[in-house]
């Protein structure tokens, strides 16, 4: 155990944390969004799929990485459409319809991907690593907090973005009242429908963003990549209590957690024989989380309730 | 502006409709045997409703990761489309639910798919529900090393220990640091028999080996980590098991650290660091199997692949230089275990 307290280390073990918590932070911002609007999407994994897989092939046929990350974040924005269009304008149950959008990336990802691809390849070039002039070369912090690649600072910054997006604005103030009384809103001018639609396609662009994340990151695409990434992402936000500081203080400890499981495990300091025991501690510390913050904090109203002008 | 909204409407249906037409679609797969053209000469005229003369026999894979996975799965659909008999195969692949697994294995069975291959440790469970209720069919299941007592299943195994010591013999050739890091997927099935050789091999040459299990045969991400978790701690060779590699194989190749496969030839991910893998060639006993079959025995023996038996082959990657004096320690490592002079440890 004492090996793992050494500086390099944990200097590994957090741009480690950093680099997994990116894909669930994205993905968990987006569907803060969506909720704060009253809006669950439970497809939130499917849409990362299919924009993983347009990233994906984007970059290997063209090896252009930013025209992929484009691509991704254009396949989020039409499943965003699908999705706004079943639950706000058809007013269609939200988990269920989301449940089938899941199954649709699930299944067509992987369709395209036999059809166009087949065996696995990995794309030319992965998203580089930017090291930020005179941030980067500080001793350990440099190489842990300030030596990443592109998406992983576009995530972090996008945190006070959506804060202020939420709190400071005409549309955030407006999303937060549609999502805690949509007929108070109503009453008042606020168009339900379209600030609903518009929080769904801003949620569907970022869980495509987490998608190009997790597959420009890594290089390679295969059936089912996100591995249930973006439930975890839905449960972030919960822990995070609908708040984007929130779901990236989740996104770091599920990150950070696993993180620090791996390097546990490469040291030895975690037995062979309790390896599936601690494999499992990231997802216990998140439901132990959430329990403790249960009737501690409030979600919005008016969540998962569609809304009819009567 | 009602018009309007009905053409939406509409098109949303089409949508839904497709996603879910697609959805069904992507786990599955039909696929022609490459060996169509083999004809049917090992077959038997057994008098029952075996493929013997010249009929094309049915089969079926289920199995839990893609079917072009440079790995477990992969390993499969090669081996039958390797088989020198006219086979019709349809695959149905992604079941890593075991319930989706065993509603495929019930469904070919009922369309009267003559041999049905259920590629998981996992569905055992299920076989062992759904045989009973069709004795004319023949299961093959696998990995596993007995047949559940179930006369009309045969069972398949790899000594995955055997070409695992070998890669363990090379790599401990390779490393200079002395350190070795595998990246593991759930402590079960091939994968442990084959970290074990490739552990006792490593060591036996001097190397200190570090194995992590993942937990997750699917989070290529967290595969990826481990590996760069296990260069950043000293190793500078690494190996891993099942499709979730794809993560770690492209974080040794960054790092220009050699990797050693297994299951299916994974050169093509990493053609540079990439030294061998062992690939399995199930086809030895799948004739093995539909030869009895073709003569009456529908299953109840268990088969294992092996170095001595051709099931198992070390294949090198020849854009990977290799010193002659390694080459020659990986083929007495490989004499040695078929001879029985040495043992993997496993």
């Amino acid at each position: 155990m004492s090996d793992f307290f050494t500086v390099s280390v944990l200097v590994s073990v957090f741009a480690s944390g950093i680099r997994l918590a990116t894909p669930y932070l994205l993905a968990s911002l987006g569907e803060t969004i969506g909720q704060r609007s009253g809006v669950l999407n439970l497809g939130v994994d499917g849409i990362m799929l299919l924009a993983a897989f347009g990233a994906y092939y984007t970059a290997l046929k063209t090896d252009n990485l930013w025209l992929a990350v484009l691509v991704a974040l254009l396949v989020g924005l039409m499943v965003g459409v699908v999705y706004g269009l079943i639950t706000v304008s058809l007013h269609a149950a939200q988990g269920i319809s989301g449940i089938g959008i899941f199954l649709f990336g699930l299944g067509f990802s992987d369709l395209l991907f036999q059809v166009w691809v087949g065996t696995p390849l990995p794309v030319p070039h992965k998203l580089p690593k930017l090291s930020i002039p005179g941030l980067g070369s500080i001793p350990n912090i440099g190489e842990a907090l300030f030596q990443h690649n592109l998406m992983t600072y576009g995530a972090f910054m996008l945190v006070p973005a959506v804060m202020f997006l939420l709190q400071k604005t005409t549309f955030g103030m407006n999303v937060r009242a549609v999502g805690e009384n949509p007929q108070a809103a109503d009453s008042l001018g606020v168009s339900v429908g379209r600030t609903r639609f518009m929080a769904i396609l801003l949620g569907s662009s970022a869980a495509g963003l987490a998608g190009a994340a997790l597959v420009l990151q890594g290089g390679i695409f295969q059936a089912n990549l996100t591995n249930g990434l973006g439930f975890i992402a839905i449960a972030i936000v919960y822990f995070g209590a609908w708040r984007p500081l929130g779901a990236m203080a989740g996104s770091l400890l599920y990150g950070m957690v696993n993180a620090t499981v791996v390097q546990l495990k490469v040291q030895g300091t975690i037995p062979r024989s309790a390896s599936d025991l601690a494999s499992m501690a990231p997802a216990v510390i998140t439901i132990l989380a959430l329990v403790f913050l249960a009737g501690r904090v409030k979600a919005p109203a008016a969540l998962t309730k569609p809304f009819a002008r009567h | 502006m009602k018009a309007n909204t009905r053409t939406w409407y509409r098109l949303v249906a089409l949508l839904l409709s497709f996603g879910l037409v697609a959805a069904a679609c992507g786990g599955s797969d039909s696929a022609g045997s490459d060996a169509s053209d083999g004809g049917t000469d090992e077959t038997t005229d057994a008098g029952d409703d075996s493929s013997g003369g010249g009929e094309t026999l049915t089969m079926a894979i289920v199995a839990p990761s893609a079917k072009n996975d440079l790995a477990f799965t992969q390993s499969m659909v090669d081996a039958i489309n390797a088989l020198d008999r006219d086979v019709d195969l349809q695959i149905t692949d992604g079941t890593f639910v075991v319930e989706d697994a065993a509603a495929a294995i019930r469904g070919y069975a009922e369309d009267g798919v003559q041999v049905i291959v259920a590629h998981g440790t996992q569905y055992g469970g299920s076989l062992a529900e759904i045989a009973p209720d069709f004795p004319d069919t023949t299961f093959i299941w696998g990995t596993a090393s007995d047949t559940q007592g179930l006369d009309n299943v045969f069972a398949y195994f790899p000594a995955a220990d055997e070409g695992g010591y070998v890669n363990g013999i090379l790599a401990a050739g390779l490393s200079e640091s002395g350190k070795i890091g595998v990246v593991g997927p759930i402590e079960a099935g091939d994968a442990v028999a084959y970290i074990a050789g490739f552990q006792s091999g490593a060591e036996a040459n001097g190397a200190e080996v570090s194995v992590v299990y993942t937990g997750s045969f699917g989070d290529v991400a967290l595969a990826a980590e481990t590996a760069t978790a296990h260069i950043a701690n000293g190793s500078d060779v690494l190996t891993g098991t099942a499709q979730m590699v794809v993560g770690a194989v492209g974080v040794a190749n960054d790092a220009g650290v050699p990797w050693f496969g297994t299951q299916a030839n994974q050169t093509s991910l990493a053609p540079d660091i990439v030294v061998a893998s062992q690939v399995y060639h199930w086809e030895v006993v799948l004739e093995e199997m539909l030869t009895l079959r073709d003569g009456g025995t529908k299953g109840g023996q268990a088969f294992e692949i092996d170095l001595a038996n051709g099931g198992l082959v070390i294949e090198f990657n020849d854009k990977f230089e290799l010193s002659d004096e390694l080459k020659a320690e990986a083929d007495a490592a490989i004499a040695g275990i078929i001879d029985g002079s040495i043992s993997t440890g496993a």
